[in-house]
C-alpha cells in the first residue's frame, strides 16, 4: 500500500508540470498588456514599462518564462510575486485554508443530506416520500448558485437572522450557509446517485441470499446492502472536492468570503501569471490528492481491490 | 442452547400423514407493465424427510419462482400469490407473519442458488458470512461462531478451511464458492434444502463433486432436498422422485425409475429423448420442436398443445387435470395412457 501511494504521487509530477505549463501558456496568450493594465488610465513612461518588463521577464520567450517560474517553485518554494510585489505564496496561504474549509463544509453537508435523502428515497421507492425527494432534487439542480445564494442569504441571514450574512468571523458556523449553497446541485446529484446505488444493490443476488438466510430487513439493508451501495459514492465525493474548491467563486462573492475564487478572478483580470498558475497548480494538487484518497478508500471498502 | 421456537412455527413431528413440505395448487403472478405474467399456475408437489425431489423443466417454466415462493423471498410486488398453500409440517407458510416466516427461512428451510459468486456478498469474508448464521440465529459470540464456520467449511470439504476462513468470495474457485453457499445453507441443520441449479455454472467434474456432496450431506442429516435442474442426467443418480414443470404447471409427478422406464406425458418423453446418449452417438439429437409458451398469453387448453405430437381436438379447448396414474404418479395429459404405452 505504501509503495502504491508513493508511485501514485510520483505519477502526479508530470501531471502537475503539464497543467502548470498549459495554464502558463493560456495566460501568456491572453490579449492585453499586464503592465498597462496595472498602470490603469495614466500610461507610464516607456522607460518604466521597459524596466518592469525586464523585471518580470516579460520579454523572454514563453518556455524561458516558464522555466524561471517553475524553477522558483520547485527549488525555492517561491511562487513569484504579484506586480504589486506581494508574494503569491502568501496570498495562497491566506486564501486556501478558507476555501478548503468552505469546500469541506459543503462536502460534509452534501454527504449527510445527499446520502441520507438518497437512502430514504431508495427504501421508500415508489412511495410518496420517494417522489417528493426526487422532485425536490430536480428543483435543487435547476436553481443556479447565484439565485439560491442570494435568496438564502436574504431569507435565513437577513430576515430570520439564523446565520451570519457574510464573512467568516464566526468560525465553522459562518461556513454552514455558504457551504449549503455551494453544495446545492451536488446534494441533488448525490441524492439520486445514492438512491440508484442502493436500489441496484438491493436487487443483487447476495441480498437475496441474505434474505434467504433469515436475516431481517434491517440487517439485510444495513449490513449487507449499505457498504456495497456506498462504494460508488466515494468516487463522486472525491472528485467533487476539487469541483467545489474551483467552483466556489460565486459563493465566495455572495458571502464575501476571501477565498481562492476571488484570488483566481483577480489573477485572470490582471493577467498575473504567477497568481493564476499558482492557484490552478494548487487546485490540481487537490484533485490529485482527493483522487488518491478515493482509491485508497476503495481498497478499504471493497476487498476485491488491493494495491500492492 | 437452542433458542426456544416461536409458537406460531410448525412443531416437530408433523401431523399424521402430512409430508414434511407440501406445495398445494400454488399460483404466482407478476404484475408488470406489460401485463400479468402467470409464472406458476397451480403447482403441487410434496417432499418427505430424507427424500430428494428433482424439479425439471425448461427455462421459464416456473421452477425458481415456485422455490422462491416456498422460501418467501419473492419481491411482492410485483409478485402476487393469489391462490395456493405451502405447508411445512402442516402449517401454511403463506399465512404466517413476516416475523414467523423469517424464523423459518435459513433455519428450517434453506436455499442455495445457481451463481455462487454473485450470491455471496463481495465485501465480507466467507467466515463472516457463514458465522453470521450462528451469531444472528443462535446468539453465539464471534469467536465461537467463527469456529463453527471452520467446522462447516471442513464438512463441505474445503481444503485448508482454517487458513481460508478469512478469505473473500472472489478468492475461491467456482466449485469452492458453491461449497461455501452449501455450508451456509446447512449451518443450522435445516429440514429442507432447496438447491436451485447448484451446478449449472460449474464445469462437469466439479458438478459431479457438488452433487455427491449434497447427496452425502442429505444422507447424514436426513433433510428433504429439492433439486431444481435442467439436467436429466444428474437426476437419475440422486433423485427419488421427479416433478416435471411446463408453463408454470406440473405436467408429471413420478418416482424416478418409473419416469425413466416410461414417461406419462409427451413433454417428459421429449425431454428424455433429448438427452445425449452414448449408444446413439453420431445421430442427430432430438429436440422438442417449437418454443416455450408465452406466459403473458398462454395457449388455450393444454399449454403444451402447440408442440405436442399427441395433440387431439380437446387439447386445444380443455385444460387437462392432473390425472392420478397410481398412488405416487400423476400426469397432466388427456392421453397419458397412450403416451405411457409408447404408442
Ligand atoms: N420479477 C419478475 N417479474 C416478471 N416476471 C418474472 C419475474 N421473475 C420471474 N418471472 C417470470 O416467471 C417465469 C418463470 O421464471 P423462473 O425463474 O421460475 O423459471 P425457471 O424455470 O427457474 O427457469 P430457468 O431454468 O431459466 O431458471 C419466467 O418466464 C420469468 O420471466
Ligand atoms: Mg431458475
Amino acid at each position: 500500500m505504501g509503495r502504491y501511494v508513493i508511485r501514485r504521487l510520483l505519477q502526479a509530477i508530470p501531471v502537475l508540470l503539464g497543467a502548470t505549463l498549459l495554464i502558463f501558456a493560456i495566460v501568456f496568450a491572453l490579449p492585453g498588456d499586464p503592465i498597462r493594465a496595472l498602470a490603469g488610465e495614466k500610461p507610464p513612461s516607456p522607460q518604466v514599462v521597459e524596466v518592469l518588463r525586464e523585471q518580470y521577464h516579460l520579454n523572454d520567450p514563453l518556455l524561458l518564462q516558464y522555466w524561471y517560474y517553475i524553477s522558483g517553485v520547485l527549488f525555492r518554494g517561491d511562487f513569484g510575486t504579484t506586480f504589486q510585489n506581494v508574494p503569491v505564496g502568501d496570498l495562497m496561504k491566506a486564501t486556501f485554508p478558507t476555501t478548503l474549509q468552505l469546500a469541506l463544509t459543503a462536502l460534509m453537508i452534501q454527504a449527510v443530506i445527499g446520502v441520507g435523502l438518497g437512502l430514504w428515497a431508495a427504501l421508500r421507492r415508489g412511495k410518496a416520500e420517494d417522489t417528493m425527494i426526487l422532485a425536490s432534487t430536480l428543483i435543487l439542480i435547476s436553481v443556479p448558485t447565484l439565485v439560491s445564494g442570494f435568496v438564502l442569504q436574504l431569507l435565513l441571514g437577513v430576515k430570520l437572522g439564523l446565520f451570519p450574512i457574510a464573512g467568516t468571523s464566526e468560525g465553522w458556523y459562518s461556513f454552514l450557509l455558504p457551504g449549503f449553497v455551494l453544495a446545492g446541485g451536488s446534494i441533488a446529484y448525490l441524492t439520486r446517485l445514492t438512491r440508484t446505488s442502493l436500489v441496484e444493490t438491493l436487487r443483487s443476488d447476495y441480498i437475496r441470499t441474505a434474505v434467504a438466510k433469515g436475516m431481517n430487513r434491517r440487517r439485510v439493508v444495513g449490513r449487507h446492502g449499505l457498504r456495497n451501495a456506498l462504494i460508488p459514492l466515494v468516487t463522486f465525493l472525491g472528485a467533487d472536492l476539487g469541483n467545489l474548491m474551483g467552483g466556489a467563486v460565486i459563493t465566495e462573492r455572495i458571502f464575501n468570503i476571501n477565498g481562492v475564487g476571488s484570488l483566481l478572478i483577480r489573477g485572470v483580470y490582471e493577467r498575473q501569471q504567477p497568481i493564476v498558475v499558482g492557484v490552478v497548480t494548487a487546485l490540481v494538487l487537490v484533485y490529485i490528492l482527493a483522487n488518491l484518497v478515493v482509491d485508497l478508500m476503495y481498497a478499504v471498502l471493497d476487498p476485491r481491490i488491493r494495491y500492492e | 442452547m437452542a433458542k426456544t421456537k416461536n409458537d406460531l412455527l410448525p412443531s416437530e413431528g408433523g401431523f399424521g400423514n402430512e409430508p414434511l413440505l407440501a406445495v398445494d395448487n400454488l399460483h404466482v403472478e407478476f404484475h408488470t407493465r406489460a401485463g400479468v405474467v402467470k409464472a406458476v399456475n397451480g403447482v403441487s408437489y410434496s417432499l418427505s424427510a430424507g427424500e430428494t425431489l428433482a424439479v425439471l423443466g425448461e427455462s421459464g417454466s416456473g421452477k425458481s419462482v415456485t422455490a422462491q415462493a416456498i422460501m418467501g423471498i419473492l419481491d411482492m410486488p410485483p409478485a402476487v400469490i393469489p391462490k395456493g398453500e405451502v405447508r411445512f409440517r402442516g402449517t401454511d407458510l403463506l399465512r404466517l407473519s413476516e416475523d414467523a416466516r423469517t424464523q423459518v427461512r435459513g433455519q428450517r428451510i434453506a436455499m442455495i442458488f445457481q451463481d455462487a459468486l454473485s450470491s455471496l456478498n463481495p465485501v465480507f469474508t466467507v467466515g463472516w458470512q457463514i458465522s453470521e448464521m450462528f451469531r444472528v440465529h443462535r446468539g453465539m459470540s464471534k469467536r465461537d461462531a467463527m469456529k463453527k464456520a471452520v467446522e462447516l467449511m471442513e464438512r463441505v470439504r474445503i481444503p485448508a478451511a482454517k487458513q481460508r476462513v478469512n478469505d473473500y468470495p472472489h478468492q475461491f474457485s467456482g466449485g469452492m464458492r458453491q461449497r461455501i453457499m452449501i455450508a451456509m445453507a446447512i449451518a443450522l441443520d435445516p429440514e429442507v434444502l432447496i438447491a436451485d441449479e447448484p451446478t449449472t455454472a460449474l464445469d462437469v467434474t466439479v458438478q459431479a463433486q457438488i452433487m455427491e456432496l449434497l447427496a452425502d450431506l442429505q444422507r447424514e442429516s436426513n433433510m428433504g432436498l429439492i433439486l431444481i435442474t435442467h439436467d436429466l442426467g444428474v437426476v437419475a443418480d440422486v433423485a427419488d422422485k421427479i416433478a416435471v414443470m411446463y408453463g408454470g404447471r406440473i405436467v408429471e409427478n413420478a418416482p424416478v425409475h418409473d419416469i425413466y422406464k416410461a414417461p406419462a406425458h409427451p413433454y417428459t418423453k421429449g425431454l428424455l429423448e433429448s438427452i445425449p446418449r452414448v449408444d446413439l452417438k453420431g445421430q442427430e439429437l432430438y429436440a422438442i420442436k417449437g418454443l416455450p409458451p408465452n406466459l403473458l398469453d398462454m395457449p388455450s387448453g393444454c399449454a403444451f398443445n402447440p408442440r405436442c405430437p399427441y395433440r387431439q381436438d380437446n387439447c386445444v379447448t380443455d385444460v387437462p387435470p392432473l390425472h392420478e396414474i397410481s398412488g405416487v404418479r400423476s400426469s397432466a395429459c388427456h392421453y397419458w395412457r397412450e403416451v405411457l404405452d409408447g404408442s
